[in-house]
């Protein structure tokens, strides 16, 4: 068994009053490449933080190689790291700037004396060692005889080198990356990305590595923490979470997909876009689960030969393939393809059971804890809503003082009664009218999902989500309202759920 | 925990020393008393005395004249000086900001000497004129130097896109180069001011002998002390009082609405 | 056919003209009084009379030694309150800055009384003369070395000290290594702002050294009444001090000004 160089057990990280990273727990083994990927905002450049000690966990450990090292300060840590925009030194020069963290460092030496006793003395490294050690950093990262240069006259992408070079020279049991190719264009980027895989394998050394760019994580690593919201979704091999995303969230971020609604209509058969198709993976019967169809795994045949048939229309080259989308009904699907076609015309498509994906949808239904207030209408998600209160008593109504009655004519003012607030998927609205719905918020996730789009909004103070459907095309960052009819809100009493368990 | 109640010990006590002076004449500008130590009844005599002596409230009426007239003047002469400079050929603008910096960096004495020799040398007599030239040397560099940035910041092709669209040249100039920099003008404007309102040296070599600003009144009532009484000194008092209560509400309401205007922002 | 066209460029004629007038004109004429005698002829007499009149040396040396302890005790005054608030995360720290730039709006001239104020109720005015005219000039000048410090650290990206730190250096190493010599622009240009002011203005001497201190400045001021000639050789010396060390400390910033800041 591989040994685990880091451990985070359970780390929650807050700044100020914002969760940052919630309850996070991974391993990782020593020579490996890992990598975080996630979009911005999502915890990793927090974690890899905590790792290097420049944050401190708010609760849980972090382990190196087993002892606790959360609050140790970053200078006393066998890290080092490779900062986003570098962080040279701009008053030292490449060789004071690689020389730097040997300068800082002590050794132990052991020594013979005339009577041959040992002895050990802690010493800074000579001068000697110092140029030695800065000379080979240099030539690991191709920058020989660039010691007297100073850091403005070096371009992005050899400054990125001296970045390694400076982290690397301390031989550090692990090397953090904070996406350190983030500012070079394309070409330096694809280079580098070869070169640091390169160097990883001839160190040796673990490499932590953060990035928000899910081709660079794919080619790069050993293996991927996708994290979204300060929560790890998924751990894997790059090729399993291509291949197998947990959920959709992972399947949209990484790689293109075609996600869709289906039901589990038997043994490893799922109904989608109207059709029955094989599968390989195993849910319940009549189960709702999402699907995730990769635009390389739809493969294109005569309309005649095709289980789905649909109607081309739109095609574009790029460069290696063909992206073409195809109207099947009510469903968009899009396809990458070596062959062409034209706009227009109907084709047939297959999937094969391998290329379709099924998955546990993360949200079924919408829940809230609310607060009945004064008018009879319910209080969540920091907004008011209308709602009907006498679903909470069977047979009940309310009287013209606006109290509710209960079947056995007792009256009952509700006013502060807490309540579980349940709301469908399919009974969200929303509104660029901020007044028109009873809360609102800014829109964090979009998904399409063949033929209508999965949306997330949160709202602003207490970062509630509604997660509902639409069938139209909004705006990441919009701020919307949130309107839901009144007969959608479903309400049940929280102290009578709690008793019957 | 101990770093930081040390940091803010340190902040706390040099802020204090930094105003004690002005509290201590704030204290006792309320008191009776013409001599700080001794403690008399409150009083608002000092209050009184100073805006009723003739030549106080003269000397102030003279200093806000002087400052909005060279500030002005200043904010106008800089202003079409920066925007002309900004468009002439690079060699030219540097000679120009370079003579431009002298004022700003050379010692206040220096350039007050050599502006008092020049005016009787040409033979001009020392008059509000050469006044407010001279708070105009010491005044409109720094014009210059606060419109010069948002000249650089402006996006160059406003004043082209203004021509293209039909606009004459004043007009391009007036109503779409000029917004652009009106911060820089404002930020110009009041920095004139201050400088105007500070400065002892410059008026004491170019004023006439009859005229006075609070500078120079304050001066000479201290170090050629025998024609002014305790009164006079003490009624100083109240005066530092009333400009720094002054000052600290404008900063004040200037910090309020530009926390306003950050916050509607959001 | 050509129409004349208007040039922006123009625009800076008036104030070309006022910078001859006022500017180029007034130092050509000290430097024309500098060296000639009483009777307008050429004359190096300025020059030789002040380098071989210890007096006038003296003076000149005791300004230096004012200037400079002003100095020093202004950086280490203001180099830890700079840091602290640069280094602070409070949210509102741009509040405490103005504390500290505040006092500058007051009348110079005012401010100075209140601290002759101030040392004649603790009994040290007409006692300790140098003590009281540097108490005053670093009391003055301090916020000149607090803003250009502040401004300079500022723009110390934090992820050089956590660079720092990663690499293995403890708070000494970051200070002597990177803090330090970071904030050099920020500590030369306050120098400059202190330095230059308590050589020449003798406002702070005249009122609080009960006119027994004598600075540079307060020299030429006494020739302005006798020897204009030995005054603009003064002056034109102190010229050439004030412009080749603001040269050797890398000029000035206008974004360093005291004044300015607030705006």
């Amino acid at each position: 068994m591989a040994e685990h160089i880091i451990e985070l057990k359970g780390v929650t990280k807050y700044y100020d009053d914002n969760l940052v990273i919630d309850n996070v727990s991974f391993y990782v083994n020593k020579g490996e490449f890992i990598t975080f990927l996630g979009p911005s905002g999502c915890g990793k450049t927090t974690t890899l933080r905590m790792i290097a000690g420049f944050d401190i966990p708010t609760s849980g450990q972090i382990l190196l190689n087993g002892k606790d090292i959360s609050l140790l300060p970053p200078n006393k840590r066998p890290v080092n790291t490779v900062f986003q925009r570098y962080a040279l030194f701009p008053h030292l020069n490449i060789f004071e700037n690689i020389a730097f963290g040997l300068r800082c460092k002590k050794v132990v030496n052991t020594y013979q004396n005339e009577n041959g006793e040992t002895y050990t003395k802690t010493e800074r490294f000579s001068k000697k060692e110092i140029a030695e050690k800065v000379k080979k950093a240099l030539a690991v990262v191709d920058l020989e005889g660039f010691e007297k240069r100073s850091v403005s006259t070096l371009s992005g992408g050899q400054q990125q080198r001296v970045a390694i070079a400076r982290a690397i020279v301390n031989e550090p049991e692990i090397l953090l990356l904070d996406e350190p190719l983030g500012a070079l264009d394309l070409k330096m980027r694809k280079e580098m990305q070869i070169e640091l895989k390169e160097m990883h394998k001839r160190l040796g050394i673990t490499f932590i590595y953060v990035t928000h760019d899910q081709e660079e994580a794919l080619t790069m690593s050993d293996t991927i923490v996708v994290m979204a919201d300060g929560v790890v979704q998924q751990i894997g091999t790059p090729t399993d979470i291509y291949n197998e995303p947990a959920n959709t969230f992972v399947a949209d971020f990484i790689g293109e997909s075609n996600i869709f609604n289906g039901t589990v209509v038997g043994d490893k058969k799922v109904k989608f876009c109207g059709k029955t198709f094989d599968c390989l993976d195993k849910f319940e019967k009549n189960e709702l689960v999402d699907v995730v169809v990769r635009p390389e795994d739809v493969h294109m045949c005569t309309p005649e030969d095709g289980k789905l048939k649909g109607e081309v229309i739109s095609v574009v080259f790029k460069g290696i393939h063909y992206e073409i989308t195809v109207q099947v009904g009510r469903f968009e699907f899009v396809i990458q393809s070596t062959e062409n076609r034209t706009v227009g015309e109907t084709i047939g498509m297959n999937v094969s059971p391998d290329g379709i994906h099924l998955m546990k949808p993360k949200y079924t239904t919408n829940v809230f804890d609310g607060t009945i207030t004064k008018r009879n209408t319910v209080e969540f998600a920091d907004g008011e809503f209308e709602c009907d209160v006498t679903q909470l008593y069977p047979n009940s109504r309310i009287d013209e003082e606006e109290y509710l009655v209960t079947e056995t004519g007792e009256r009952i003012d509700l006013t502060g009664t807490e309540v579980r607030v349940e709301v469908g998927l399919n009974d969200v609205m929303i509104s660029d009218d901020e007044t028109a719905g009873g809360t609102t918020g800014h829109i964090i996730s979009i998904i399409y999902k063949g033929d209508h789009y999965r949306l997330i909004v949160r709202t602003e103070e207490s970062e509630e989500d509604f997660v509902f459907t639409s069938a139209d095309l909004w705006n990441e960052n919009d701020f919307v309202s949130v309107i839901i009819p009144k007969e959608k809100i479903k309400l049940s009493l929280k102290h009578t759920e709690e008793k019957k368990r | 925990m101990i770093k930081k109640c040390l940091k803010a010990f340190y902040i706390g006590l040099i802020l204090l020393l930094l105003y004690a002076p002005i509290l201590l004449l704030a204290v006792y500008s309320f008191n009776e008393s013409d001599l700080i130590g001794t403690w008399g009844a409150p009083s608002f005599k000092h209050y009184t005395a100073l805006f009723t002596d003739p030549a106080i409230l003269g000397m102030i009426g003279n200093t806000l004249l002087l400052a909005l007239i060279a500030a002005v003047l200043s904010t106008v002469l800089g202003t079409v000086g920066a925007l002309g400079m900004f468009y002439c050929k690079k060699r030219t603008r540097t000679a120009i900001s370079g003579v431009s910096q002298i004022p700003i960096i050379n010692a206040e004495i220096v350039t007050a000497l050599a502006l008092a020799i020049t005016f009787v040398t040409v033979g001009m007599e020392k008059s509000f004129f050469t006044l407010v030239v001279g708070h105009m040397v010491i005044c409109t560099p720094f014009v210059v130097l606060s419109v010069i940035p948002k000249l650089k910041q402006m996006d160059g092709s406003l004043y082209e896109a203004a021509l293209d669209l039909g606009a004459s040249p004043a007009k391009a100039l007036f109503k779409v180069v000029l917004p652009q920099i009106i911060p820089g003008v404002i930020s110009g404007f009041m920095l004139a001011v201050t400088l105007s309102l500070d400065d002892y040296i410059v008026t004491s070599y170019c004023k006439p002998s009859t005229f006075n600003t609070i500078s120079t009144y304050v001066y000479n009532a201290t170090t050629k002390g025998n024609a002014h009484t305790a009164e006079t000194l003490s009624s100083f008092w109240a005066l530092t009082t009333i400009i720094f209560v002054i000052i600290l509400a404008v900063v004040l309401v200037a910090n309020l609405t530009g926390r306003k205007k950050k916050e509607e922002r959001r | 056919m050509k129409m004349p066209r208007f040039s922006r460029k123009t625009l800076c004629i008036p104030y070309c003209v006022f910078l001859i007038f006022f500017v180029i004109l007034p130092m050509l004429v000290i430097f024309i009084y500098a060296f000639t005698d009483k009777n307008m002829n050429f004359s190096f007499g300025n020059f030789v009379k002040f380098f071989s009149d210890p007096t006038k040396l003296s003076t000149i040396v005791y300004s230096f030694v004012i200037a400079i302890v002003t100095t020093a005790v202004c950086l280490i005054i203001a180099y830890p309150v700079a840091l602290i608030l640069a280094r602070s995360k409070m949210k509102r720290k741009f509040v405490l800055l103005f504390l500290f730039v505040t006092p500058m709006w007051i009348n110079f001239v005012l401010r100075v009384n209140a601290i002759r104020e101030l040392l004649n109720w603790i009994g040290l005015l007409g006692e300790a003369n140098y003590f009281n005219t540097i108490f005053g000039m670093v009391y003055d000048f301090l916020p000149f070395m607090i803003l250009p410090l502040y401004t300079t650290m500022m723009k110390i990206d934090n992820s050089l000290y956590e660079a720092s730190a990663d690499l293995g250096g403890n708070s000494f190493t970051t200070f002597t290594r990177v803090t330090l010599p970071l904030s050099m622009p920020g500590i030369m240009s306050g120098v400059t702002m202190v330095f230059l002011p308590s050589m020449t203005n003798y406002v702070v001497s005249d009122m609080l050294g009960n006119s027994k201190v004598t600075i540079i400045g307060k020299f030429i001021e006494t020739y302005f009444g006798t020897d204009w000639h030995m005054g603009s050789m003064i002056a034109l010396i102190l010229l050439i001090i004030v412009f080749t060390s603001t040269a050797l400390t890398g000029g000035f910033k206008s974004e360093d000004n005291v004044r300015g800041a607030n705006l």
